[in-house]
């Protein structure tokens, strides 16, 4: 297929464009999604292309999700506008007590077709409530699938599957990469959920990252080339389910893993890979597994403080170093 | 709303079933028999046969922790919701969910919830779902006293309003949630009179009268029906049993149970409008109540002779496709 490339905010609308063409139970649900095709213009001429079926809600996001929630088990299939990610702790309950939990406690009577979109991530001076990396409170929370994309065709391929998935998606999206382009195929183009990517060949180290990160990854990778460190780099792509046959196969080749993510260290997913790894790979491991991740403080909104606080290129080769002295 | 004396009847059948039900499960609870804990809608019948009597078996029903009457009203089956309460295979939900998460999609059940004021934002998104596929289905969310002060039921009154959503939210104002008043906890002293702010009608009926309460939620209902939009009905009654077996019930008196149980017993009061009017005999009574012992004694025989699950079990169901 002929590729073209495109922007992570139009891989979006490609997607959500191609799926509610083809299938009439899909709909999306938020705030401020007509007047501005979204906040971040995510849905530019979606609401004219599909009128009725871009839903315009007031700022009562526990109505938002909860609503989403319940149209998905009468037969729709909505997409949700989170607004930010952050805002997830005002439907929280809707999230964690009934939207993961209700196919378990019925006995598997009823599905949850739902995709619940949120932009997450910081760098963006947007301080501390517009600026986290929430995925570990979805991970740790059974019947949840988390998908973090990290590339246009990440974006579209797994906005589809999630779309078509029959069970609740948390897609979350970095803010700082809407505008980021790169290469997607024509046509259908749809990615597997569940599936990592290894975006970069290596010898002597993994890289296991997701999201913005897989990015400052990239970076470091060259500059540790030059000293002589050959990096492959496993973006994760999506978390829940997680692809750990292609960690372990790229562990079974370097020995050596650096894990790397925006969200902040302690009880990170970074804690998850650690400890799976620690279990059932052990004997693969000639260096301890080391994590860089954003320090334990809340997003500050000063760019100085911010970049202090969030991991940064520099972060990640100093890691890299650690991980062979 | 004119009822049949044959619908009279029934809805007195199913009040009868509800009690037996709710006094079985007391019974077997103290019997250790039921594992957790359990909240008994005993007093209340009238408001869910009432309500339920005006829904087809395709318009959505959101429940309560106190949802068992609900359940039975809107056509659940009891051998399954003692199965359930039991925790075996053949419950409602495989013995997954328990009293509290008792749901039955095939009879418009989506579910009672373990969360006060669970069901709103997820009745919301029926609304919009019905809506959206251009049906006439109707959604009913059944509510206590102190679910009204929480934000699901503000943020559910707006959004059902400005969309004019097919659903009508019917509080069953039983004067306690769990241990705290209603006359205390709640601002204006009236969950019907807060739809005013939302711009849709807002009914108080006597909720110990199952005609009342009949044709007040069936206005509603069809109101709703007919695309007009949502409605908030109040129906006043009152628990005879604590918020859950073994409540010590020590913020109101053993009086005040009785005397409601005396002069307001739903049951009571409709068996003696019928005997009045001679809808029924007390040859027909009889019979009527035999036949819903029966039928209890056959579900909890149902239900206690059904297999427990294998423990595994507790790994499936989680996903369609995991």
């Amino acid at each position: 297929m002929v590729e073209k490339e495109i922007s992570c905010t139009s891989a979006i609308c490609e997607a959500l464009s191609e799926e509610m063409q083809r299938d009439a139970s899909v709909f999306i649900i938020g705030e401020d999604l007509i007047a501005h095709g979204g906040i971040f213009g995510q849905f530019s001429g979606l609401p004219e292309k599909f009128p009725g079926r871009v839903i315009d809600a007031p700022i009562s996001e526990t109505c938002i999700v909860g609503g989403g929630l319940g149209a998905a088990m009468t037969g729709m299939r909505p997409v949700i506008d989170m607004h930010f990610a952050d805002f997830v702790t005002t439907a929280m309950d809707e999230i964690a007590n009934q939207m993961a939990k209700i196919r378990y406690m019925s006995g598997g009577q009823v599905k949850v077709p739902l995709v619940l979109w949120a932009p997450d991530g910081g760098g963006l001076s947007a301080a501390a409530q517009h600026s986290q990396s929430l995925e570990s409170w979805f991970v740790h929370t059974p019947g949840l699938k988390v998908v973090v994309p990290s590339e246009p065709a990440d974006v579209k391929g797994l906005l589809k599957s999630a779309i078509r998935d029959d069970d609740p998606v948390i897609f979350f999206q970095h803010k700082q990469l809407f505008a980021h382009t790169g290469p997607i195929p024509a046509g259908e183009h749809l990615v597997p959920i569940g599936k990592a990517a290894v975006r970069r060949d290596g010898r002597d180290l993994t890289m296991l990252t997701y999201g913005r990160m897989a990015h400052l990854c990239m970076e470091a990778a060259e500059q540790l080339a030059a000293e002589g460190i050959d990096a492959e780099i496993v973006d994760l792509r999506t978390l829940k389910p997680l692809d750990f046959a292609c960690i372990s196969h790229s562990l079974a080749k370097t020995h050596r893993t650096l894990i790397v993510h925006e969200a902040c260290l302690t009880g990170g997913f970074g804690a998850e890979l650690a400890a799976r790894i620690g279990e059932e790979l052990f004997d693969e491991l000639d260096a301890p597994v080391t994590r860089v991740a954003a320090r334990d403080v809340p997003i500050p909104f000063s760019p100085g403080l911010e970049s202090y606080v969030l991991p940064q290129v520099e972060d990640i080769v100093l890691g890299a170093r650690k991980v062979f002295s | 709303m004119r009822t049949t004396k044959t619908e009279k009847l029934r809805l007195f059948e199913k009040m009868l079933t509800i009690r037996a039900f709710e006094e079985k499960a007391a019974e077997l609870f103290g019997q250790n028999l039921i594992p957790g804990f359990i909240h008994l809608s005993i007093g209340e019948e009238a408001s869910a046969v009432g309500t339920c009597s005006v829904l087809r078996s395709d318009d959505y029903m959101a429940t309560t922790h106190r949802g068992h009457g609900h359940m039975l009203a809107k056509g659940a089956d009891p051998g399954r919701m003692f199965a359930e309460l039991f925790g075996r295979t053949t419950g409602y939900c495989k013995g997954k969910g328990g009293s509290m998460h008792i749901a039955d999609f095939s009879a418009g059940i989506l579910g009672a919830n373990g969360v006060v004021g669970g069901g709103f934002p997820i009745m919301v998104g029926a609304g919009l779902s019905i809506k959206l596929r251009g049906t006439d289905q109707v959604g009913v969310v059944l509510f206590g006293d102190g679910a009204a002060n929480r934000g699901t039921f503000h943020e559910a009154c707006n959004m059902a309003a400005i969309f004019n959503l097919p659903l009508v939210f019917v509080c069953e104002n039983n004067r306690f949630a769990s241990t705290t008043p209603a006359d205390f906890a709640l601002a204006g002293g009236s969950v019907s009179g807060r739809a005013a702010a939302y711009g849709i009608p807002g009914h108080s009926v006597d909720g110990n009268d199952v005609l009342a309460v009949r044709k007040v939620v069936g206005q509603a209902v069809a109101r709703a029906r007919k695309g007009q939009g949502p409605s908030i009905v109040e129906n006043q009654t009152y628990r005879y049993r604590g918020h859950f077996e073994g409540d010590p019930q020590k913020y109101r008196s053993e009086e005040e149970v009785k005397a409601s149980r005396r002069e307001n017993d739903p049951i009571e009061r409709f068996r003696e409008y019928l005997l009045r009017e001679k809808t029924l005999s007390a040859k027909r009574e009889k019979a009527l109540r035999e036949q819903v012992a029966a039928a209890i004694e056959k579900a909890v025989d149902f239900g206690l002779k059904s297999p427990e699950p294998h423990p595994a079990a507790a790994l499936e169901d989680l996903f369609v496709a995991p």
